[in-house]
């Protein structure tokens, strides 16, 4: 196995979804490729490191401010809705038919 | 007896209970969903369009769009996963406005293979993370996810940071699972290239 065939199976062997023989073979190059052992494992890290880093919370008062508008303009919409039944559903269309 | 039980049908999850509730006009069924999910939209929105201020309309605007076509949602794959694919579209929507003269799209395939080849062969310190305080590390990954094409950065969000499945976020962006794939490889081998110069080991540093 070449490294760049490693390369090509590092998402599957990272991921775990790879049938046995193949990541057997990747192993076995693992065993004595140096530079694809390092690259596998700080590629490891990095997703790691990125899962686990709290990157981009959402802050508790930003939090209840968009639930608040996220709120009001759904039951603008109900409210609309309600106002103004699609034009199917309407019960003056149906006492017609 | 053992005819009947054999054919029960599974009791429909909280998730599918609370969307027929909303979908019904329940407010309070929605607003359930919007706290189970509210965070983790708003972590996809910031890491594709990279502005906290875009992220909160993306928010807002998803959940709105969410609540409105309530009607369509099929319940063939996850609320989540729906819900996804319409923050994905607004995030990438308020990018192209911010940068109209750059072609922002999750189809874009901008760079070869032989851009996210390793260039630099460095074993990192252990636990590299640690040789930073919380916020420079959260300043070091920003500016590094920044700096990846959008459609590699969504991809790897939701897969690495959000934990969807392959297919889930092959679903989420309309893309097949091959070119999820190559995206997601090339994200973490350029993020991994990047990181680099943070991490590596120093002459310094003590063998583990």
């Amino acid at each position: 196995m070449k490294c760049s065939d490693f390369l090509k199976e590092l998402t599957d062997y990272l991921d775990n979804t790879m049938d046995t023989q193949t990541k057997a073979e990747l192993e076995e190059h693992l065993q004595w490729c140096h530079n694809c052992y390092v690259v596998c494992n700080t590629t490891k890290s990095t997703i790691e490191i990125y899962r686990d880093s709290r990157l981009y919370e959402l802050p508790d008062e930003l939090r209840t401010r968009i639930h608040s508008a996220i709120i009001t303009k759904c039951e603008c919409h109900k409210n609309d809705v309600a106002a103004n039944p699609p034009a199917t559903e309407s019960p003056a269309k149906k006492a017609t038919e | 007896m053992e005819a009947i039980e054999n054919n029960v049908v599974e009791p429909p999850s909280e998730e599918t209970l609370l969307v027929e509730a909303a979908r019904a006009g329940d407010i309070k069924a929605f607003e359930s969903l919007v706290r189970r999910y509210d965070r983790n939209v708003f972590r996809i929105a910031q890491h594709i369009t990279q502005n906290r201020e875009d992220a909160e309309d993306v928010v807002q605007d998803a959940f709105l769009k969410a609540y409105q076509n309530l009607g369509q949602f099929q319940g063939q794959s996850k609320f989540y996963t729906w819900l996804v694919r319409i923050a994905v579209n607004e995030a990438l929507m308020r990018l192209r406005r911010r940068r109209p003269e750059r072609m922002v799209s999750i189809d874009e395939d901008v760079k070869t293979e032989e851009d996210s080849m390793p260039r630099e062969i460095a074993d990192w310190s252990p636990n590299p993370e640690q040789q930073y305080t919380q916020a420079e590390l959260k300043d070091i990954l920003g500016k590094t996810i920044q700096g990846l094409p959008p459609s590699f950065r969504t991809v790897f969000v939701l897969r690495d940071v959000e934990g969807l499945s392959t297919e889930e976020t092959a679903s989420a962006l309309e893309l097949s699972v091959p070119a999820v794939k190559s995206r997601l490889l090339r994200a973490r081998l350029q993020l991994r290239e990047r990181l680099n110069k943070y991490f590596k080991r120093r002459d310094g540093d003590s063998r583990p």
